[in-house]
C-alpha cells in the first residue's frame, strides 16, 4: 500500500520550479499530485507521478538532486471532517505526521490525501484496521 | 630510537653555530654560482659577507614558486648539469613544473634525513617497507626508497595505484611499514574490507608515514584504528629536497625539522616580516647543505607554527605543527585566519562525502560575514524540511567549532557552484576593503 513519491531539491531561485517541471513534462510524464515545502532559502518539491524512476533519471540528468520515498495515499470522502477523522486515528496511536498534502480526484467524489509519517508500516496497519481506504499504486496511476 | 642521536639531540647553541657556518657557505656559493641569486642579492643590496648572524638571514630576499618557474628548467642549479645525477619535478598544475636537481651528495643527504625520519618512529632493518607513493618525477616514492634502503629495511617499491595488488603485497609479504598519502591509506582500508574481505588491522602492519597532502587528527585516529598501526605525519617539498624535511616523532605532537640541513623561519605572509617563536605564519625554508640546487628562503606557502621547547622524545630540533593551510588560500575574517581546507574538513565530517562548496565573504555593516554555500548531494538530501534544516545547523556548528568564526550555511543545488578546470573556485570576496 506504499506509494512512491519523488522529491526534488530546489533553491529559492527564479525559474528552478519551472525547470524541474519542464524536465519531466518533456519526457511526457504527467503529475498526479504535488506539493512544495519551502523555507526562505530552499524548497522541496514532492510529486506523485506514474513513472517515478524515470522522472528521477531525467531530473538527475538535468542536474537536480532527487530522492524517492514511500508515502501512503488515503481516499477520503469529500465532506467536512473526513480528514480529521483519519488524523484522529493517528493521533490516538501516537504516530507523527511529517507532512501531508491533498488533492481531489477527477470525479470529485473523493479527496486523496498523501501522508508521510514517522512510522509508515504502523500507519498502514492501523488505517486498514480502522477501515480507511488506502489507494494502491495501480489506483494512483489510474487517477 | 635515533638514527644519529648526537645530532638529533644537539645542544641548541652548538646547532646555531653549525647553522650559521652552513648559511654563510651556502649564501656565498649561490652568489658565486647562480646568476639568479646574484641578481636578486644585488638588487636587495646584500653581499654574502653581510651575513654575520643567523638573524641576518632576514635581509636575504625570498625565493618564490614564480621565481622557480622563471628559472625553468635548470636556472637554479649551482653545479654543472654533468654533476646532476637525478632530476625531479613537482606536479605543476598551474603552468610550468618546478624542477629539482640532485648531485650524488644530495641523494646521500636525502637518504640520511629520510633514515632519521624512519628510525625516529621505530623502523628497523627488520621492517618490510611498502612505498605506495608515486615513483617517477614525484619525489615521494624515491625519497622514501632511499631512506628505507639506508636503514637496511626491505623495500617493496609498489608505487601508487593498483589497490588490489597493494593489499595482496601487504598480506603476502607481511608489510610492516606503509608510506602513502593519508587519503589513500583510508581508501586502502575500505577497498580491502569491501572488495576483498580483508581487515587490514589483522595484518602485520605496525607503522605508517603519511603526507603529501593536508590531513587532520580525526583522520589519524581513523587510520590508526582501521589499520591497527601508529600513523605519523611526514613533511617535505620538491623545492627543498622532497619528503624528509620534517617528520613526527612518537610523541605525535608536531614534526621535527632536520634544521641542521633545512633552516626554518616563520613569517607573516602579508608583510614578509619574521614572526616570534610560537606564532602562526608561513613557513620559509633555506636548504643549508644542498649542492645541486640550494634554496634560499623559499616561501613554502604552508601555514604552521614553530616550537623550540625540548620534546618528550629527547630531540632538541625545532618542531612545526601539522600544516594548517596554504597562505594563498588564507582569509582573514574579523581578524581570524581561516583556511578553506578547514571548512572542507568540517563539512566532510558532517556529511561524509567530498563537498562542493564556496565561501562568500561580505561586509554589510562594518563586520565581516561568512556564508558557506554547500551543494546538496544525493547522500544528504531528504524529502523532509526538518532533516535538512538540522543538517544545515550541524554544518554551521561544526564549521564554527573548527575555524572559530560563526558562519551561515546555505544549501544550494548541485553544480550551481561554478567550476573551472574541474576545480571549484573556493572563495568569493565581496568585501569592499578600502
Amino acid at each position: 500500500m506504499k506509494i512512491k513519491q519523488i522529491s526534488v531539491f530546489l533553491e529559492n531561485k527564479k525559474g528552478r520550479l519551472y525547470e524541474a517541471l519542464k524536465t519531466i513534462a518533456d519526457r511526457g510524464i504527467n503529475i498526479r499530485a504535488l506539493s512544495i515545502a519551502d523555507t526562505s532559502e530552499f524548497g522541496i518539491l514532492r510529486m506523485i507521478v506514474p513513472q517515478p524512476e524515470e522522472a528521477k533519471k531525467v531530473l538527475e540528468e538535468a542536474g537536480f538532486t532527487t530522492k524517492i520515498t514511500n508515502v501512503v495515499a488515503v481516499g477520503i470522502k469529500d465532506e467536512p471532517g473526513g480528514l480529521a477523522g483519519v488524523l484522529k486515528h493517528l493521533y490516538d496511536a501516537d504516530i507523527n505526521v511529517e507532512y501531508i498534502y491533498a488533492f481531489v480526484e477527477k470525479s470529485g467524489e473523493k479527496a486523496v490525501v498523501v501522508l508521510r509519517t514517522n512510522n509508515l508500516d504502523k500507519t498502514i496497519d492501523l488505517l486498514q484496521e480502522k477501515g480507511v481506504s488506502l489507494l494502491s499504486w495501480e489506483e494512483i496511476k489510474e487517477l | 630510537m635515533f638514527w644519529d642521536q648526537q645530532l638529533e639531540c644537539i645542544e641548541p647553541e652548538r646547532l646555531r653555530e653549525v647553522q650559521l657556518q652552513r648559511l654563510k657557505e651556502v649564501v656565498k656559493r649561490v652568489y658565486e654560482k647562480v646568476p639568479f641569486y646574484r641578481k636578486k642579492f644585488d638588487e636587495a643590496g646584500i653581499k654574502p659577507e653581510d651575513i654575520r648572524s643567523l638573524e641576518d638571514i632576514k635581509h636575504l630576499p625570498f625565493t618564490s614558486k614564480t621565481d622557480m618557474r622563471e628559472a625553468y628548467p635548470f636556472g637554479l642549479f649551482a653545479v654543472p648539469l654533468s654533476e646532476i645525477v637525478e632530476i625531479h619535478t613537482s606536479s605543476g598544475t598551474t603552468g610550468k613544473p618546478v624542477v629539482a636537481g640532485y648531485t650524488v651528495k644530495d641523494i646521500a643527504l636525502w637518504a640520511e634525513v629520510m633514515a632519521r625520519c624512519l628510525v625516529m618512529v621505530g623502523a628497523t632493518k627488520d621492517d618490510i617497507v611498502q612505498i605506495a607513493y608515486g615513483y617517477g618525477m614525484f619525489t615521494g616514492g624515491l625519497g622514501f626508497h632511499y631512506g628505507a634502503q639506508k636503514i637496511g629495511a626491505t623495500v617493496v617499491p609498489a608505487s601508487a595505484g593498483n589497490t588490489k595488488r597493494q593489499i595482496e603485497l601487504m598480506k603476502d609479504f607481511g608489510t610492516t611499514f606503509l608510506a602513502c598519502t593519508p587519503s589513500y591509506a583510508l581508501y586502502l582500508t575500505e577497498y580491502a574490507k569491501e572488495e576483498m574481505g580483508i581487515d587490514l588491522s589483522t595484518l602485520k602492519l605496525r607503522i605508517g608515514s603519511f603526507g603529501a597532502e593536508m590531513w587532520t587528527e580525526e583522520m589519524r585516529k581513523e587510520i590508526e584504528r582501521r589499520m591497527g598501526i601508529k600513523a605519523y605525519n611526514v613533511y617535505g617539498l620538491t623545492e627543498i629536497i622532497g619528503p624528509g624535511v620534517a617528520h613526527e616523532c612518537p610523541a605525535q605532537q608536531g614534526l621535527h625539522v632536520w634544521e641542521d640541513h633545512f633552516y626554518p623561519e616563520i613569517i607573516d605572509p602579508e608583510t614578509g616580516e619574521p614572526l616570534p617563536e610560537g606564532q602562526e605564519g608561513e613557513l620559509v625554508l633555506t636548504s643549508l647543505t644542498r649542492e645541486g640546487m640550494p634554496m634560499i628562503r623559499f616561501r613554502t606557502r604552508d601555514i604552521t607554527t614553530l616550537h623550540r621547547e625540548k620534546c618528550a622524545c629527547g630531540r632538541t630540533l625545532a618542531k612545526i605543527e601539522r600544516i594548517k593551510g596554504r597562505s594563498d588560500d588564507m582569509i582573514k575574517v574579523r581578524g581570524v585566519m581561516i583556511f578553506p581546507y578547514q571548512i572542507e574538513q568540517a563539512i566532510l565530517e558532517v556529511q561524509g562525502v567530498e563537498p562542493h562548496y564556496q565561501i562568500i565573504l561580505t561586509r554589510p555593516h562594518y563586520l565581516d560575514e561568512v556564508e558557506v554555500q554547500v551543494e546538496m548531494s544525493k547522500e544528504i538530501f531528504s524529502d523532509d524540511v526538518k532533516t535538512i534544516e538540522t543538517l544545515r545547523k550541524r554544518l554551521e556548528k561544526k564549521i564554527e567549532q573548527t575555524v572559530g568564526v560563526r558562519v551561515k550555511v546555505t544549501l544550494v543545488e548541485p553544480k550551481s557552484i561554478p567550476r573551472s578546470e574541474g576545480k571549484a573556485k573556493r572563495i568569493i570576496d565581496k568585501r569592499n576593503l578600502k
